[in-house]
């Protein structure tokens, strides 16, 4: 396979060199890294920041009057902002509630906006394919509310069946949809569908843990109401996630936890919650990495969602080409056909190899894939299977790792097949 | 590549490819049980009924269905031509040293031991075939795969109040 055929949007070679973990082997095999939907690597400058402003200005936030802790405070908030930017936020500095991930972002709102606002004759609709963070918060609900829940269903292809859609929105309060799937790659039609609930006055939740390392994300083109997303995939560091939401939606809403930071007043009787974002930030916030994600999200914007997107594209089409024209009739690629419907990854399957012997031969490779169930039982039960091999792409991948991956995988045919 | 080869030996792989005392037992009377491994999917379904031998020692039947990968479905196979036939008490043995097999090495990889019974050295010439199992020790992440069908096997056990 020759890998003159390697997309040159991005001089990956220089990428790569940002990240050192890439330049890392095992037993003479430099890592191939192809889990990036499970978490992206992040590039030095973000350890730089995180290193450079623990190095320099650690305090607490919105507590010392002192200067590093009025540094540190102004770093937080700037980080806010810029998470804000990124997706278009029309009010990012009220509007963007930091949280330790995405799933947190998803449970805030289910234990906040939920609580008070569902009851036994509502209907939370959501689809087949959520990741268990954008389901089990409403089974949850589910549990303490009495509401029900419905599914849109989706066709052999992995994308939602539209037919009659106007119907499925009868009772529905919120629309808890995600932005593109972690398994299969679509990317639903969020605005069309946004507007439908709007019309039938439901509220729009969106999963967008696996939108925002990938596309241009525009809340305010959008629409949708909520919007949650996770730093670690966004090539920012873990412990940190974002919650969207529209200001008079977080004003009216009541608080997450309770401590410090969230409140404005305290006596013995009761007490006065701060104004947004800080009602929802009970306690010390990560800090540190918020740096570390505003300085993902400037190296993720420095290269710009046109050229991500167009080189992902390139990648899936090579990798969905070579597997099959290795593996032809062995092989089942899921998702939908076309690259432009789709994110950078693609779930496979062999009839006669389970994912997690893929994984393991791979590993001796020093390939990383992601083999099981990718948090989505209830799509898996759909699909018919129990475990699928994903792999998936980022900035830092190219061709040569899509050759190596198909050399690994010769040999998992030739060992298990 | 030596680790690979521990792991995936001629009678794992032969066990995957055929495995022994696939299929189902009407239930009841049999126990049906299920065992999970949320990490990556596996299923196993374990069938256990015992036979009446009059005055004697009453033997275990067991059949296995479900789907996962080679270390699950082979150790499942493995588990079963053992288990099969076998005594109450000689297949309590049996589990005993099959943990043995696991968690010793466990134990070597820094991990707390489970049972601190269990571990007695097993004298892996007398496992027969089960002792291919031996490999997966040498890869944390797929003990679980192995023990599946053991924990699953032991789960019915107690249904049948054995
Ligand atoms: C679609 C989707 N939603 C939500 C999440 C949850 O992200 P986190 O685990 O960072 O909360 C993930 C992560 O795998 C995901 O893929």
């Amino acid at each position: 396979m020759s890998s003159s055929a390697s997309p040159r949007i991005l001089n990956v070679d220089k990428i790569r060199k940002d990240f050192p973990i890439l330049e890392t082997s095992k037993n003479g095999k430099r890592l191939v890294y192809l889990d990036s939907a499970a978490s992206s690597q992040r590039p030095d400058s973000v350890l730089e920041a995180m290193d450079d402003y623990y190095h320099t200005t650690h305090a607490n936030v919105h507590r010392g009057v002192y200067s590093i802790a009025e540094n540190a405070t102004a770093l937080y908030e700037k980080a806010r902002v810029k998470a804000g930017k990124l997706i278009n936020a029309p009010k990012p500095s009220k509007e963007i509630v930091f949280t330790k991930n995405a799933t947190e972002a998803i449970n805030l709102v289910a234990k906040t906006w939920g609580l008070v606002n569902l009851g036994e004759s509502d209907v939370i609709l959501t689809t087949k394919m959520e990741h268990h963070a954008n389901l089990v918060p409403w089974l949850m609900l589910k549990e303490q509310t009495g509401c029900r829940i419905s599914y849109l269903e989706i066709d052999s292809n992995g994308e939602l069946i539209l037919d009659d859609i106007e119907s499925k929105f009868d009772g529905v309060k919120l629309l808890a949809i995600t932005m593109a799937s972690n398994v299969l790659g679509t990317i639903p039609p969020v605005k069309y569908l946004t507007e439908m609930a709007h019309k039938n006055g439901a509220l729009v939740l969106a999963d967008a843990a696996q939108f925002v390392p990938h596309r241009q994300c525009d809340v305010s083109d959008l629409d949708v109401d909520f919007l949650a997303f996770t730093g670690h995939k966004v090539m920012g560091p873990t412990g940190i996630g974002v919650l969207y939401g529209k200001e008079e939606l977080l004003d009216a809403m009541p608080p997450f936890l309770g401590g410090g930071e969230m409140i404005l007043d305290v006596t013995l009787e009761g007490f006065k919650t701060n104004e947004i974002p800080w009602k929802f930030e009970a306690g010390t916030p990560p800090i540190a990495e918020a740096v570390g994600l505003g300085a993902g999200i400037d190296y993720l914007t420095a290269i710009g969602y046109g050229a991500i997107g167009e080189h992902e594209r390139g990648l899936l089409d090579y990798c969905s080409n070579s597997l099959k024209t290795t593996f032809g009739e062995k092989i089942t690629l899921y998702g939908p056909k076309e690259t432009t419907k789709r994110t950078g990854l693609i779930s496979f399957s062999f009839e006669t190899v389970h994912p997690h012997d893929v994984a393991q031969i791979l590993d001796d490779h020093n390939i990383c894939v992601r083999a099981g169930h990718h948090c989505a039982k209830p799509l898996m039960y759909r699909l018919g299977l129990s475990a699928t091999t994903r792999v998936s792409f980022s900035i830092y991948n190219d061709t040569h790792d899509i050759d190596a991956l198909i050399i690994g995988l010769v040999q998992v045919v030739e060992m298990l097949g | 590549m030596s680790g690979l080869e521990d792991l995936y030996r001629e009678i794992i792989l032969d066990h995957y490819r055929n495995p022994r005392n696939r299929g189902t037992l009407e239930s009841p009377p049999a126990i049906r049980q299920e065992g999970f491994n949320p990490l990556c999917g596996d299923e196993v379904i374990v069938y256990l009924e015992k036979t009446d031998e009059g005055n004697n020692e009453p033997k275990l039947v067991v059949r296995i269905d479900g789907r996962g990968c080679s270390i699950s479905q082979s150790s499942a196979s493995l588990m079963a031509q053992s288990v099969n036939g076998s005594t109450v008490p000689e297949v309590r043995k049996l589990i005993k040293d099959f943990k043995s097999l696991m968690s010793i090495h466990e134990t070597n990889l820094g991990g707390e031991p489970e049972d601190e019974a269990s571990l007695d050295p097993v004298d892996t010439d007398k496992m027969g075939e089960l002792a291919a199992l031996q490999g997966v020790v040498k890869f944390p992440v797929r003990i679980k795969c192995a023990t599946l069908s053991w924990n699953t096997l032991l789960q019915a056990m107690e249904e049948l109040e054995i």
